[in-house]
């Protein structure tokens, strides 16, 4: 049974939250959900995760429980909020544009931010997260139009931006890696800049140019993505997404 | 002993819309399309009301207004309705130009609250900092630390409302009040940044003896009269968002509502159907 993009998505994904020990893995969105849980049932046990309400649950599931949840902790918005300024937490947004330095926009785009060409979901928590604590990326169609040279509207803070706003936003500031239907990229370039880690099986490192609107810096030392083990595509499959929700939201493409 | 006479704070949802006025700043409760005080917002979208700021964790509350062009100013951290991702009438006034934009933090937004509710001009955060909040938001400012840190950050001015509106699941008729759901949200947080006009509705009105029954514990107990001005019954009132465990989100009329933003042909038709008609 091979791996689908999707399965090697997650696995990269999960891969973001290693080293992290006991905070609140908090990835958004349906691939990032099932890497968390994954993350955690494999090599980071002692991660918190969300039932994507009001409480973090132990649950591997990342979706739907059955037999019940397990709750940990009663979590509402406002106990997050205190996750969050606790720095305990470590978040995984999307961006319909990020830039080099990683700063991202979720807001609105055009250039008249009075009225804009396409209005989005607002600024969200991302000014809060990514100066609080760390944050990756998922992005599930890499494309010119997503990775531009200059966001339209500075919604999730990057590198540069961190840098120039002074201590306070520098302090607890890491923005960690951007995985993407494509590859895994870190800020680990020339004054934190966007750099290509591994491409995923299947893909180039020349998809991967084509696809980016700005220049990447490392595409000289690219590795592969790895796969996931046997025991990995059996949490996957049989426990945390039985259902493959994760086809849903990247579908199937066999590599 | 004779029993002391206890004031009722019971009105209408149309009530409630005559102590507004063109301008005014008001705070509308729940989070999303969730537990939105969707009866008193449509008194409000079929009232003359004009030039509003709406201060919200947006959903069809800012969109329904929008639609019906009461909102000047939305001052908000996201505009969603939670199962369909974005706000399509708040979309649809924003890439007309037609809506001041004031954007927020979710976390920021709460310390706004926060600063309003304790009667303190602002509250510091790191959070803005380095973001483009500080340019395109005129409300914030920054404060230097006066502690040997001398840290840099950002000074979020309380909320001035006007009004603050929430649905909440159980009341009695002096403005006490529970929550059922998951989250109280920030409902208590908007009731005490308010100094007047305080207003909730709920599902229903019960004697203040049962309250704490109902909820099955006092640690639900979180709305108290001291923040309340006026109760309005309404059950269904949080109509179509999700008001749970009393009910789910109607998703079948939510995507009705978000569909009505295709034309104003389809617009007129919702409007006429679902909230010209009083609840």
């Amino acid at each position: 049974m091979s791996a689908t993009r999707a399965d090697i998505c997650v696995v990269a994904l999960a891969e973001c939250f290693r080293g992290d020990g006991e905070i609140v893995a908090n990835p958004i969105g349906t691939i990032p959900m099932i890497a968390g849980r994954l993350a955690r049932a494999t090599f980071e046990p002692d991660l918190m995760a969300t039932d994507g309400e009001a409480a973090l649950v132990a649950n591997d599931a990342a979706f739907a429980w059955p037999e019940g949840r397990v709750i940990e902790y009663y979590n509402p918005y406002r106990s997050m909020f205190d996750v969050v300024w606790s720095g305990r937490r470590h978040v995984v947004m999307g961006a319909t544009q990020i830039d080099p330095y990683g700063n991202q926009n979720f807001a609105a785009i055009g250039a008249d931010y009075a009225a804009p060409k396409t209005q989005l979901i607002g600024f969200r928590g991302a000014p809060g997260n990514t100066v609080n604590h760390t944050t990756s990326y998922w992005v599930a169609n890499h494309s010119p139009r997503v990775f531009v040279e200059k966001v339209d509207v500075v919604t999730g803070v990057g590198w540069d931006r961190a840098a120039a706003a002074g201590p306070a936003a520098l302090e607890f500031f890491e923005l960690r890696r951007v995985v993407t239907n494509l590859c895994v990229l870190d800020f680990g370039g020339p004054d934190h800049r966007m750099r290509l880690v591994s491409v995923h099986p299947g893909v180039s490192v020349d998809d991967v140019v084509a696809a980016t609107g700005f220049e990447l810096a490392g595409a000289d030392s690219v590795t592969e993505s790895r796969l996931p083990t046997d025991e990995e595509m059996r949490l996957i499959r049989e426990v945390i997404d039985p259902d493959d929700q994760r086809h849903t939201e990247l579908p199937e493409e066999r590599s | 002993m004779t029993a002391r006479a206890s004031s009722t704070k019971l009105m209408s949802a149309d009530d409630v819309v005559a102590t507004l006025d063109d301008g005014m700043t008001i705070g509308i409760g729940g989070w999303g399309s969730r537990r939105k005080p969707m009866s008193i917002v449509r008194a409000m979208a079929r009232s003359s009301l004009k030039d509003l700021t709406v201060v919200s964790f947006a959903g069809p509350d800012l969109g329904l207004l929008c639609a019906t062009g009461k909102v000047r100013r939305a001052v908000y951290p996201f505009a969603s309705l939670d199962s369909i991702a974005l706000e399509p009438h708040f979309r649809a006034a924003r890439q007309a130009g037609r809506v001041e934009d004031v954007p927020f933090d979710e976390g920021m937004f709460l310390l706004a609250l926060q600063a309003a509710a304790w009667r303190v001009p602002f509250l510091p955060t790191r959070v803005g900092l380095g973001s483009d909040l500080m340019t395109l938001n005129p409300m914030l400012r920054t404060v230097q630390s006066p502690f040997d840190d001398g840290l840099e950050l950002t000074a979020v001015p309380a909320f001035e409302l006007d009004a603050a509106i929430c649905h909440l699941n159980r009341a009695d008729e002096r403005g006490n009040a529970s929550f059922l759901g998951p989250d109280l949200y920030f409902d208590d947080l908007y009731l005490r940044a308010a100094r007047t006009r305080r207003f909730i509705s709920a599902e229903r009105i019960v004697p203040t003896a049962a309250l704490a029954e109902e909820a099955g514990t006092e640690l639900r107990l979180r709305i108290a009269r001291i923040m309340v001005d006026g109760v309005v019954e309404s059950p269904g009132g949080a109509w179509f968002t999700s008001c749970v465990p009393d009910y789910e989100r109607d998703e079948a009329l939510q995507r009705e509502y978000a569909a009505a933003a295709r034309s104003p042909e389809q617009w007129d038709a919702f409007f006429r159907t679902h909230v010209e008609v009083a609840s």
